[in-house]
């Protein structure tokens, strides 16, 4: 049986393999749409919505939904594009996101999508929230007021047998991502690197690294995000 | 053509946006055949002496005197653009929001590991001294902002090609490269 499909995105066609999420379909025919809380590996959880297309004139989020033959998808339209940058503006005002104090900056994925979508000022009040910082791990520190949610270090973060390094505290507005106090005590030091690289954002630090690429040479200083993926 | 009126200040800024600004080098010189300063720190003007065209604010608001700054500002200039992180978002000063003034006064006054010299445990407390805010705000959060060039300091390629556009009224360039947060 054929198992390729057939849909659109903007009017460009495309094809791709059944079983597909539609980010991924987009990726394999050279088209970005970008995501935050997604991670390669790691099921989709599509809760921060930047992923946000139309499908047949519905929203949906293109991480989390699979590709299906004959959709009709937006994606990159003035309408679609300031939803996407509202929520980017959304996500800095209501967290510390001080970029020039960032060990992060200039690889940070929040960042890299704020320049690519221009965003010069966030529309919305800055709360400038007090979550605290827990620095006890010897290895890893986890600044609250820069954590947007987005679970990445829940799902990838596995001790061998296969325990969450990193879980959920609270709830609704409270909510915080923690690391384990016992866990993170002993948390190897690859594992403690990879936990940094994984965040998005500059929630999870490497403690006494600070910053050690010059201004110009990091990931998203000259390349715009998703850029590898275009054609 | 009459040259445009540009007037510029740093409020709760550490001025390396006004460093950035003298970055743009020899262009410098092209400048001053297209605009002229009136109050600002470039050439020592302390009062405004005519209606502005171009208002350029460095710093968010942390105290009483930056927001009647910002406030006389917004009355004399006819555009105003919001330069740097620390105007855009409160930028380093906004560190201490959300902590109370007490405890800010008293790290940086009596119980900080650098204070020395204060052996009577004085608070600055003269009548002349700006009141500080409780929070550092942003300045398009205390007055209308037309405009704003995002960086830290904001590139200096960036502040010639807004003042260029400004001054000329053609639509502005923002190549991925200048417009940075850092």
């Amino acid at each position: 049986m054929d198992q390729t499909i057939k849909f659109t995105i903007d009017g460009t066609i495309v094809t791709t393999q059944k079983g597909l999420t539609i980010v991924e379909a987009a990726k394999d025919n050279g088209i970005y749409i970008p995501t935050l809380c997604n991670f390669e590996g790691a099921k989709p959880k599509g809760c921060c919505r930047m992923c946000t297309i139309k499908i047949n004139s519905r929203y949906m989020t293109a991480c989390t939904t699979p590709a299906a033959d004959g959709m009709e998808i937006e994606s990159n339209t003035e309408e679609i594009t300031d939803i996407r940058k509202s929520i980017i503006e959304l996500l800095f005002v209501s967290g510390n996101h001080f970029c020039p104090a960032c060990e992060k900056s200039g690889n940070c994925e929040l960042q890299a999508l704020a320049y690519k979508y221009q965003m010069l000022v966030p529309r919305f009040p800055f709360i400038f929230p007090q979550k605290g910082i827990d620095a006890s791990s010897p290895r890893l520190m986890k600044e609250q007021n820069r954590c947007i949610a987005c679970k990445r270090c829940i799902k990838t973060i596995k001790d061998e047998e296969g325990r969450n390094y990193f879980a959920y505290k609270n709830r609704g507005y409270a909510l915080e991502v923690i690391l384990d106090p016992e866990l993170g005590k002993d948390i190897p030091e690859d594992l403690a690197k990879l936990a940094m690289e994984n965040c998005p954002v500059g929630s999870i630090i490497y403690k006494e690294k600070g910053f050690d690429e010059p201004i110009g040479s990091r990931k998203f200083d000259k390349t715009p995000i998703g850029s590898e993926i275009e054609v | 053509m009459n040259k445009k009126v540009i007037a510029t200040t740093s409020l709760a800024g550490c001025f390396g946006c006004h460093m950035s600004f003298l970055d743009i080098d020899e262009r410098i010189l092209d400048l001053v055949e297209l605009v002229e300063f009136n109050k600002s720190p470039i050439d020592d003007i302390k009062v405004f002496t005519k209606r502005v065209d171009i208002g350029i604010i460095e710093g968010g608001c942390c105290n009483t005197e930056n927001i009647e700054v910002l406030k006389s500002f917004r009355e004399n200039c006819d555009v105003l653009v919001s330069l740097g992180e620390c105007a855009i978002m409160g930028g380093l000063p906004a560190l201490r929001n959300g902590i109370p003034i007490e405890e800010c006064l008293r790290e940086a006054y009596l119980d900080g590991p650098t204070v020395s010299e204060n052996k009577e445990g004085i608070l600055p407390n003269d009548e002349e001294l700006p009141m500080l805010l409780d929070n550092v705000y942003p300045c398009h959060e205390i007055v209308k902002i037309d405009y704003f060039l995002p960086g830290c300091a904001p590139r200096a390629d960036l502040i010639w090609d807004a003042l260029v556009a400004l001054v000329t009224g053609d639509e502005m360039n923002l190549p991925y490269e200048v417009v940075k947060f850092d």
